[in-house]
């Protein structure tokens, strides 16, 4: 196979970072090369680099055998290297249409030529295999087809190479498998295509060939049948990955009195008829596809929508007019699906970003001593291994599952009563999902109650007590004891017997 | 390298740059002397001048964290100046004087200090619990704000003759201009809130991401609300010194246009327009370096259209510099 794309020996360095050290990475025409590597390993710098977002310190950077410089993230596309970032930077207000073409609209003397623009986007589309109305504005399609629109975006321009950052991170299985389908078609029509993601099933899906990065190094690189996948674990996090192994949790019935109750809770248009109950000690999982209702329900009960039928329940007490301030009053704490939208404050440090739930506790004049967030942030940093060049860091320079950890840990480092965790697990590595998953088991056996949204029924299975089943924004069915298996959870989504 | 980088840095090069043109061309710029127990000299000219807008970037340096912008406190120095002026001379016909504070100096700053304190609660209400763009919102009060004192004052200059009230503006403590002192012990009360406290943590993340903040049990809301009234206090308190230097409330002149100087002050210290991270010396450093252009280019007898050209050409300089987009480009030319 020609090889299309090559860095040799690139250098990045950020304040305190050393993020690439001399990393070394060859995508061929017509295969699908993983990127793998844990969270901050470099792989989201590594494709900036090869696109122009940032400038390398050194190295060299070979496209069809000839040397280049990409000069801006326009240069990268114009010389055929299209990008979808990890955190997609689409707007949701315009069309389908108008976000595939932004910034390259033809024009002629009276203005944007709209048919054409309707044209090239149905085009870019179809070869995706989808089929859609593209003058809808973008916000009223799922995250699926939004995040297909921004691959359409870069296959708009004629791409050679098309890099893909954790693109199937908010996916669930049915558009995976959509996604999977276009990836390889474009594969086959001879495209070189780089692929990151931590989800190990899918490397093995769909790619050809895996890099392996750690701490900015290359650590290994080879054809994906000669890289077994507990070699690969191995490879990524430095150790023996078998001691990754984790206990399924018990699915006896908790002997707790619950303190959550709901009684066909819902809200018209949104989600309907979701009861269940919560005591301490308990997590709740919603399972479902996208759009089924799980993230609803779980703003029904942060109070962030107030349901308009139904009741809920804290305490026995029914919870009228529940907004956000009561549920954070009544203990509980939320983890948001959208990290960059509603989760981290950008531009504040790491040790702000972690301790500012227990601030906002405490008050405007009971402020926590600093060395009082120091030691908070310090154990968090260790125990979820947090990799930030300090903590004082801007958060928004760190890793996206890095991002995610410091999430996490500020309500962890709060101790709620009720935790509402949506998709906890995105984008953090396999690693860190096992020590994920083995600080929530403590933490519940210490009497925390969780609410756990994951598309990843596996996890759902692994982690929770007892599985509420979603599908059409209804709640279907509610699964305890030995029936709280994959394979029912799955059939019930599917529409099958109760 | 490290202070390269700070928001601090591009306004003192600018605030020496003028300093070392006046050193090198200004005979006698640098010169400070004791006359009647009182400091004189060019130096303490600029900040005492500078005294009302920087008092008035202490509270847009908050609003404009928020993600907000004020452009009500040149209206509300009117309003506090009207107030404080009638309170004084009580003119016939004024409905003030239906409130006879018996010319007692702390009640009279109390009175004017409180009526601002209720423009600051009518623009947070707009703001933050109606939802309305802190442009347009403000803007009303800019607007009728100043109506509301030309109705106090009745259209004319209110003057007065009491020199205790006169000597906040043109009085002095221990060698130093009384409108300094008012800022200083402003700046200590709003340096303390924003530091020592949590208030100013969590002025930055409603500013930074409001929904976050929410989420993470912040009363967004609140901040918000308090944010426009601290604004407005500071903005009565500053509109007292004009009011005492010319021993007259004049609603048509005082305060006029010093919205945007404020505004200007916050841009060059570095707090992003668009809200969250602020800073309050970079804001107070703002003021110092429009005053000490204004003064340096009228002491060189350069005509009033002309300095203001130059005010402008400077102030795109440095607020460009403290644009990241336009450093991090600065910063890639510079390494290539
Ligand atoms: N703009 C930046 N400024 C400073 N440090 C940065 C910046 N971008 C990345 N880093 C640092 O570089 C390292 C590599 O980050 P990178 O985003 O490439 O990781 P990643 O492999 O994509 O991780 P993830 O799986 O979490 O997305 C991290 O330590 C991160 O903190
Ligand atoms: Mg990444």
């Amino acid at each position: 196979m020609a090889e299309l794309l090559q860095l040799r020996n690139i250098q990045k360095s950020f304040p305190g970072v050393k993020a690439l050290d001399g990393v070394s990475f060859t995508v061929r025409a017509g295969e699908v090369h993983a990127l793998m590597g844990e969270n901050g390993a470099g792989k989201s710098t590594l494709i900036k680099v090869m696109t122009g977002v940032h400038t390398l310190d050194s190295g060299e950077i070979l496209l069809e055998g000839k040397p280049i410089q990409i000069k801006s993230p326009q240069d990268a596309v114009s010389q055929g290297i299209s990008t979808v970032y990890q955190e997609v930077n689409l707007v949701p207000n315009l069309s389908l249409a108008e976000n595939i073409c932004l910034g390259r609209e033809s024009a002629g003397f009276t203005g944007i030529k709209w048919k054409e623009v309707k044209e090239r986007a149905e085009r870019a589309m179809a070869r995706l295999g989808l089929n859609v109305d593209v003058r809808r504005p973008l916000g009223s399609f799922s995250i699926a087809i939004q995040q297909m629109a921004a691959i359409a975006r870069a296959l708009d321009v004629d791409a050679k190479v098309l890099v893909l950052d954790e693109p199937t991170s908010s996916l669930d299985r049915d558009e995976v498998k959509q996604l999977f389908e276009a990836i390889t078609k474009l594969k086959n029509e001879g495209m070189g295509i780089v692929f990151v993601t931590h989800f190990l099933d899918q490397v093995y899906a769909v790619s050809d060939h895996i890099t392996v990065l750690r701490n900015g190094n290359n650590v290994g690189d080879a054809p994906i049948d000669q890289l077994p996948r507990l070699e690969l674990v191995s490879m990524m996090i430095g150790r023996d990955a078998s001691a990754l192994e984790s206990e399924r949790v018990a699915k006896d019935p908790i002997q707790s009195t619950s303190f959550i109750e709901t009684q066909d809770m819902g809200h018209s248009g949104s989600v309907e008829g979701v009861n269940f109950t919560i005591g301490s000690g308990e997590v709740l999982g919603l399972a479902g596809l996208l759009g089924s209702g799980r993230t609803e329900t779980v703003r029904l009960l942060y109070g962030i929508d107030s349901a308009n039928h139904g009741e809920l329940k804290i305490d026995g007490r029914s919870a009228s007019g529940h907004k956000t301030s009561k549920a954070i009053a009544s203990g509980f704490g939320l983890c948001p699906e959208d990290r960059k939208l509603e989760g981290i404050l950008p531009d504040l440090s790491v040790r702000e970003n972690l301790t500012i739930v227990l601030q906002a506790r405490q008050g405007w004049f009971r402020k926590l001593s600093r060395s009082k967030q120091d030691e908070i942030v310090q154990v968090f940093i260790d125990s979820l291994r947090i990799k930030t060049a300090s903590p004082e860091t801007p958060i928004k320079n760190l890793s996206g599952g890095n991002q995610q950890k410091v999430i996490l840990a500020r309500w962890l480092a709060a101790n709620p009563r009720l935790l509402l965790l949506d998709e906890p697990t995105r984008g953090i590595d396999v690693g860190a999902k096992f020590e994920i998953s083995a600080l929530i088991e403590k933490l519940r056996k210490e009497g925390m109650a969780f609410v756990f949204v994951s598309s990843e029924l596996e996890e759902v299975v692994r982690s929770c007590t007892k599985i509420a089943v979603m599908r059409d924004r209804k709640m279907v069915g509610m699964l305890t004891g030995e029936e709280a298996s994959e394979e029912k959870v799955m059939s019930m989504i599917a529409g099958g017997e109760a | 390298m490290k202070f390269r980088q700070s928001n601090l840095f591009w306004p003192l090069m600018a605030l020496l740059g003028i300093l070392l043109f006046n050193l090198i061309l200004t005979p006698g710029f640098f010169h400070v002397e004791m006359r009647d127990g009182r400091l004189f000299g060019s130096l303490i000219d600029i900040v005492n001048r500078a005294a009302p807008v920087m008092i008035l970037s202490l509270g847009m340096t908050l609003v404009i964290a928020t993600g907000g912008v004020d452009l009500s406190v040149g209206a509300v120095m009117a309003i506090a100046g009207a107030v404080a002026g009638c309170l004084i001379a009580r003119p016939e016909g004024c409905i003030l004087n239906a409130l006879n504070v018996h010319g007692s100096i702390p009640a009279i700053i109390a009175v004017a200090l409180f009526v601002a304190l209720i423009c600051g609660i009518f623009n947070g209400f707009l703001v933050s619990f109606l939802e309305i763009q802190p442009i347009v919102a403000t803007l009303l009060l800019m607007v009728a704000g100043r109506g509301v004192a030309q109705l106090l004052t009745d259209g004319q200059i209110v003057t007065f003759n009491d020199p205790k009230f006169a000597a906040l503006g043109s009085g002095s403590t221990f060698a130093i201009p009384n409108p300094i002192w008012l800022f200083v012990i402003a700046a200590i009360l709003i340096g303390l809130l924003a530091r020592k406290s949590a208030y100013g943590l969590f002025v930055e993340a409603v500013g930074n991401n409001p929904v976050a903040s929410r989420y993470s049990g912040i009363n967004a809301k609140n901040v918000k609300l308090t944010v426009y009234v601290i604004c407005a206090v500071l903005a009565g308190l500053a509109g007292l010194i004009p009011t005492a230097d010319i021993k007259g409330a004049d609603a048509n002149n005082v305060g006029l246009y010093l919205e945007l100087d404020a505004i200007l002050a916050v841009a060059i210290g570095g707090t992003s327009l668009a809200g969250g991270r602020f800073s309050i010396a970079g804001s107070i450093l703002g003021a110092i370096l429009m005053q000490s252009l204004t003064t340096t280019i009228l002491t060189r007898g350069v005509s009033a259209e002309i300095t203001l050209i130059l005010k402008a050409a400077v102030v795109v300089i440095v607020a460009l510099f403290q644009a990241p987009e336009f450093r991090a480009r600065f910063a890639r030319r510079r390494a290539a």
